[in-house]
């Protein structure tokens, strides 16, 4: 059975034919539209390392059916850069050292603007470290992660008054 | 994301410009941006996947496997079986030295440990070989599961580690014993554990002829490339690995493994790009793990605290077909003066994967059972932990009396000490608590790691318009390689780190030698070192021997190199740029090699350690025995540091396994079965944010004048070491209950 | 994975219908149903995405004052509703204290209820389990059991609920609303889950084709705001399941307790609700000599089926705690750590 779906993926438009319903939206993203900066690292929800933005809300793409995202909007990590602009999670990770090896990154990077969008977290490190608890990171960056969270809050919610005023 | 809550690349400008700056990582637009490529973000025209069937014994034979089935599924190309498996060159029963292991590559039907791969589908999309595998069906003729201590085989392993003695002894162990005042006698057990790097293992293999390219992640390219070679029946140097980025490896991706291959045998086979990526349950068997061991520690100690013998025992497991055998006990070898010293080792034969190198191998099992005994020894002394430590502290190496390279050890535990508040620690246990109620103890550890250095060579390149470009088949998996090698070659060719244009990463470039051991930055660094000063001699020899040159003549006195120009020595007003110098010596390059080895003075004269100490304090609620580290300070002495940023976050990754280690990792076998009940992220715990509320890591200065010319040691595990000590010794100070089987439980402390 | 039908419901009807097709799930959030689809524990022919129905996602507020929550709101949404939060703030916690964000972003409550035991046996299609295969045998029981359940287990079947949610939903008399083939009804939370006895293969009281439509909690557990928490032992601080769990809420007036609702987790086959140490606290002063008799009476009956006798005492302290923190009062916000043991470490930064 083929079936056919209309989404918005980083802000593309897009038709997309799918041939077979077993295909997640993390497998649909990496190996059949060449968005592979979003990663597999458990395939089972476990890890957070394919954490994408599903109208806006930070899901595991690993445990959502690509058919599922039929006339939804997937924003992928390389769908926050414009050019050469960084956005300002992206930024603060490289500043505060929020990563190693770099795989888990696209995911805690994703997780982290889910989150500063969701606001329960605050300036309260606390709250930031449990809702970024979902992505793991093997190399254990998190004391920088945290960081960068926490700045990145800063500056966007700055940028967010600068532009009200 | 709405474009106006975007700052500008340029805005975050990197911080200095030189070695022993806190540059951030040159590759780091590429990881946040998700343009950095790991092996299985590779996808060439035509490319099949291929998905491994396991075993789901641990010992046995398969009997049957339902290829029709599988084969049935739409979309499956192959089903490859011992069957009809090509043959390969190397046997592969036969280790492949250095650190090659015996494999499992479908040579037969045996099976020899759970998640081994007893089949491979290989199909036109990843779902179809997926389900492909699972319509396998395999049977079994099952013998006997040998899991745990107690039902493996013990025997005498021939050496430990990688080439290690298995017993070495410094002096009378038993006198050392009957002059003490106490002995202090514990076991200790640790359990498997899995690296579980968050990229799982993967290549993509494309054959061209007699050629192969493998995007795969790995520590060891040269050595890699050559055992391919071996196994695929080719010349070296038709085996082509690029490893751009590395999602982890922590070991794991140093060594050959059975998927991997038969992933690259697919490809050959079906004469089409092959794509295969493990599972995560499929990394508890092939691809390496940290051994189980069982350590006894016996402590001899007079009144004044000073300890008489120290004998380290350690029943280290492996698998039933080959030998890793964790050095455990050696860790008690080069740290604590004693007069009498025995480190001996036992192998324990499961039916288990081969256990390989994982971050900090024997020194992380090692460290924890010999911290918690240095602990308890000094409780039975009725001494602080701290006053104990350095009533041992040893001003040459015990044992051998070599003197240390350079030891700021002294330093670590003063300024650890300091900053964590460590006077104040009542000396017995359950003595504090929170402003809510919560136990709260003080531990610590001393860290210690061995600098091992990795034969390497590079290349470095001066081209005419004044920037370098400079190889090394180097690794980088998180470390920082990108950035600190990049550093040390700007600094020996004078140029600013933006200048130079570093080439690794694939296996077609000078040898980088192995990421592992802690030593890579010291190994490739040396490397890229050498073959900076070697072009910069090649240079300064145009500039001083033409008598166009500002330079004539000043061979004798001597150049040296800084921001891209050469300057004489004694007057350093007198200068010119390399780029004229190579314009008039119509030169369009001047390539300078090198190779580096550590001369056997250096090592067989001196002990090379890097040291450092581990402050932990642990919360635990009284009733419920939850815990959690609330504060962690460490503060190490490792020679020079090239990049204090990178070096930060590597004793913060060291740190958080410390924690891991301690509290949470532990691979739970079925004893019946030895089938691994919790292979997966969920119920195998590593720490998640959460758990990791204060680090702070003390960048203590060392110089080291011996170790090498760049006075580098290693900090890629040293973290762990003293870490895991700290937290144990930290519950106990917490609670009273000495826990010696790790991880410690909440059910330790009811 | 095993190929499947999906077919896209557009109402409980249409789901209910295209269920008939033997080998039929439903398909919300996904988060639990994907995941034993790609280990090989659910291997259903036709997958029906019930998560476009519409009329399923709202919380309505009854008139007495009671809930209904429809089964496809989110884990997330429901947790952070402002006034759900406010009147049920112990089930609020015990949705935040499980998985993690991004599941809670996705997983729905009808889904929440659905999930499956952690059980890993369960979970490996290679071994033993009578839940998975009916008279398979039961590989757990003499295997790796050390967080296996200690109360209402049976020889054929000690695994465990690991629902969070669900806690405090039975403490709070929680009614499950379904429709079925047949029509619609109301089932008792607390009897929604079947304990295993000889047949650990009938999980819940749904009959085929039936589907959650709503879960409502009646007006009178809103009583219990002022004093009610959710309380939950776990072996790394946040993105894990429960060792033992308890939800906790009391009604208290003149010093006196008037009314207590108590539930564990992680220790039996469903939410564990403990009647008889409720009936125990009416009338008694609150304090620790009163939640520590209650809670002894709760765990008289508890057995260790394996290597778990410590969650029989870890299960009495952690109700004592529970009660001790309810009659404390309910926080004014949500902990940091909601569930947690442990008050924030907020103050702690990092220093290099």
């Amino acid at each position: 059975m083929s079936l056919s779906i209309s989404t918005i993926i980083n802000g593309e438009p897009r038709s997309i034919a799918i041939d077979d319903p077993r295909v997640s939206l993390l497998d649909l993203l990496r190996e059949r539209l060449d968005l592979t900066g979003t990663k597999k690292g458990c395939d089972r929800g476990q890890c957070g390392a394919c954490t994408v933005l599903v109208d806006g809300r930070r899901v595991n793409a690993c445990l959502t059916l690509a058919v599922s995202v039929d006339g939804a909007e997937v924003t992928t990590i390389e769908g926050l850069a414009r050019g050469d602009l960084l956005h300002p999670v992206q930024a603060a990770f490289i500043e505060h050292d929020g990563f190693q090896c770099g795989y888990c990154t696209p995911g805690q990077i994703m997780s982290a603007i889910g989150l500063i969008q969701e606001n329960h977290a605050g300036s309260d490190p606390e709250r930031i470290r449990e809702l970024m608890s979902g992505n793991i990171c093997r190399c254990g960056a998190y004391q920088g992660i945290t960081e960068a969270v926490l700045e990145a809050r800063e500056a966007m919610s700055e940028k967010n008054r600068s532009d009200a005023a | 994301m709405s474009p106006e809550s975007i700052s500008p690349i340029l805005q975050q400008g990197r911080h200095g410009s030189n070695a022993g700056q806190p540059l951030t990582r040159r590759d780091g637009v590429l990881k946040v941006t998700g343009r950095a490529t790991y092996a299985a973000d590779n996808h060439p025209r035509g490319m099949l996947y291929a998905v491994t069937a396991v075993s789901t014994i641990a010992r046995g034979r398969v009997t049957s496997l339902d290829v029709a089935a599988a084969k049935a599924h739409p979309g499956v190309v192959e089903v490859i079986t011992p069957a009809n498996r090509p043959p390969l060159s190397h046997n592969p029963a036969e280790k492949m030295p250095p650190f090659g292991f015996r494999v499992e590559v479908l040579q037969d039907d045996t099976v020899r440990y759970v998640n081994q791969p007893i089949a491979l589908v290989v199909a036109e999309t990843l779902e179809a070989a997926t389900e492909g595998a699972a319509l396998l069906n395999p049977r079994y003729e099952t013998a006997p599961a040998r899991t745990g201590r107690d039902n493996g085989d013990r025997y005498a392993p021939p050496a430990i580690g990688v080439g290690s003695p298995p017993r070495t002894a410094y002096g009378d162990i038993e006198a050392g014993m009957a002059s003490a005042t106490r002995v202090t006698t514990a076991e200790y057990s640790t359990p498997a554990q899995y690296h579980n790097a968050m990229e799982p293992h993967a290549v993509v293999a494309e054959w061209d002829g007699d050629r192969v390219t493998l995007d795969m992640p790995n520590q060891a390219l040269a050595l890699s490339a050559g055992a391919y070679a071996k196994y695929f029946g080719i010349p070296p140097e038709n085996v082509l690995i690029r490893s751009p980025f590395l999602g982890g490896g922590f070991g794991s991706k140093a060594i050959l493994n059975g998927p991997q291959i038969l992933g690259i045998l697919a490809a050959r086979m079906l004469q089409r790009p092959v794509k295969l990526a493990l599972t995560r349950a499929q990394m508890y068997g092939p691809v390496g793990h940290r051994g189980a061991t069982w350590q006894t520690l016996r402590i001899g100690t007079e009144d004044d605290g000073r300890i008489t013998a120290l004998h380290h025992h350690s029943l280290s497991a492996t698998s039933s077909f080959d030998d890793f055998i964790e050095p455990a006990a050696n860790s008690s070898l080069p740290l604590y003066a004693s007069p009498a010293l025995l480190a001996e080792h036992e192998g324990l034969r499961l039916d288990t994967g081969t256990p390989g190198p994982m971050r900090a191998p024997g020194e992380a099992s090692g460290s924890a059972a010999l911290e918690v005994a240095i602990d308890e020894a000094a409780q039975a002394c009725g001494m602080d932990p701290l006053a104990f430590r350095l009533a041992n502290y040893a001003e040459t190496e015990p044992g051998t009396n070599k003197p240390f390279s350079s030891k700021a050890l002294r330093e670590c535990y003063d300024q650890g000490a300091s900053r964590f508040g460590w006077s104040t620690r009542p000396l017995e246990p359950r003595q504090m608590r929170d402003e809510n109620g919560l136990l709260v103890g003080w531990g610590m550890g001393t860290a210690v790691f061995h600098c091992p250095h990795f034969p390497a060579e590079a290349r470095a390149t001066l081209r005419a318009d004044g920037t370098a470009l400079v190889e090394t088949g180097g690794a980088d998996m998180g470390q920082g390689a990108w950035t600190a090698l990049a550093q040390i070659a700007a600094e020996a060719l004078g140029l600013d780190p933006d200048q130079v244009e570093l080439h690794s990463g694939i296996s077609n470039l000078p040898d980088g030698g192995i990421a592992g051991g802690s030593g890579h930055t010291a190994s490739a660094g040396l490397a890229l070192h050498n073959a900076g000063e070697d072009a910069i001699a090649q240079l300064s020899e145009l500039a001083t021997s033409d008598e166009a040159s500002p330079l004539y003549g000043a061979g004798n006195v001597g150049v040296v190199a800084r921001h891209g120009r050469l300057h004489r020595r004694d007057d350093e007003t007198r200068s010119e740029s390399y780029a004229d110098i190579l314009a008039r010596a119509r030169r369009r390059e001047i390539v300078g090699t090198a190779k580096a080895n550590r001369s056997p003075d250096v090592a067989e004269g001196h002990a090379l350690l890097s040291h450092g100490a581990v402050f932990a304090e642990v919360k635990v609620d009284p009733d419920l025995g939850q815990m959690r580290v609330s504060r962690l300070v460490g503060a190490f002495a490792a020679g020079r540091v090239i990049n204090p940023r990178l070096v930060q976050s590597q004793y913060f990754g060291g740190m958080i396994w410390g924690i891991s280690f301690a509290l949470q990792e532990e691979a739970i076998t079925d004893r019946r079965t030895g089938r691994i009940m919790n292979a997966d992220l969920a119920e195998y715990h590593v720490p998640v944010n959460a758990d990791v509320p204060s680090l702070e890591a003390i960048l203590v200065p060392e110089q080291d004048d011996i170790v090498n010319v760049l006075g580098v040691k290693g900090v890629g595990e040293i973290g762990v070491t003293g870490t895991v000590g700290a937290i144990a010794n930290a519950v106990w100070h917490a609670t009273g209950v000495r826990v010696r089987r790790f991880p410690i439980k909440i059910e330790d402390l009811l | 994975m095993k190929r499947f039908d999906y077919i896209r419901a557009a109402s409980a009807s249409e789901a209910i219908a295209a269920s008939a097709h033997p080998n039929s799930v439903y398909l919300a959030g996904g988060t639990n149903m994907l995941d034993l689809m790609k280990i090989g524990v659910a291997r259903p022919d036709r997958v029906i995405d019930i998560s476009r129905i519409e009329g399923l996602s709202e919380i309505t507020w009854q008139d007495d004052g009671g809930v209904r929550i429809g089964a496809l709101v989110r884990n997330a949404d429901l947790a952070y509703d402002g006034r759900f939060a406010r009147t049920f703030p112990s089930v609020a916690e015990a949705l935040l204290s499980g998985a993690s964000a991004q599941v809670r972003n996705a997983a729905s409550v009808g889904g929440n209820l659905m999930q499956h035991t952690r059980c890993a046996y369960f979970h490996d299609p290679a071994s033993a389990c009578n839940r998975r295969v009916a008279g398979s045998g039961c590989d757990a029981r003499e295997g790796e059991n050390r967080l296996h359940a200690v109360l209402g287990w049976s020889e054929h079947c000690i695994a465990t609920h690991p629902s969070d949610f669900c806690v405090p939903l039975v403490a709070f008399d929680a009614n499950v609303e379904v429709e079925g083939p047949h029509g619609s009804r109301d089932i008792k939370l607390w009897e929604f889950y079947s304990l295993p006895g000889s047949t650990p293969d009938h999980v819940t009281a749904l009959q085929p084709g039936e589907l959650i439509v709503a879960v409502k909690i009646p007006a009178a557990s809103a009583a219990f705001a002022p004093n009610a928490r959710y309380l939950k032992l776990r072996e790394r601080t946040s993105f894990a399941f429960a060792v033992v769990s308890c939800a906790a809420a009391l009604q208290i007036d003149g010093g006196m307790i008037q009314s207590a609702r108590i539930a564990l987790g992680g220790v039996a086959a469903r939410p564990w609700r403990c009647q008889g140490a409720e009936a125990a606290l009416i009338g008694v002063e609150p304090g620790r000599e009163a939640f520590e008799k209650a809670a002894s009476l709760a765990l008289a009956d508890a057995h260790p089926s394996g290597d778990n006798a410590f969650k029989i005492e870890l299960a009495r302290r952690i109700m004592v705690r529970a009660l001790t923190l309810a009659m404390e009062g309910t926080p004014e916000t949500m902990p940091a750590l909601p569930a947690s043991p442990f008050p924030s470490e907020s103050g702690a930064r990092h220093v290099a």
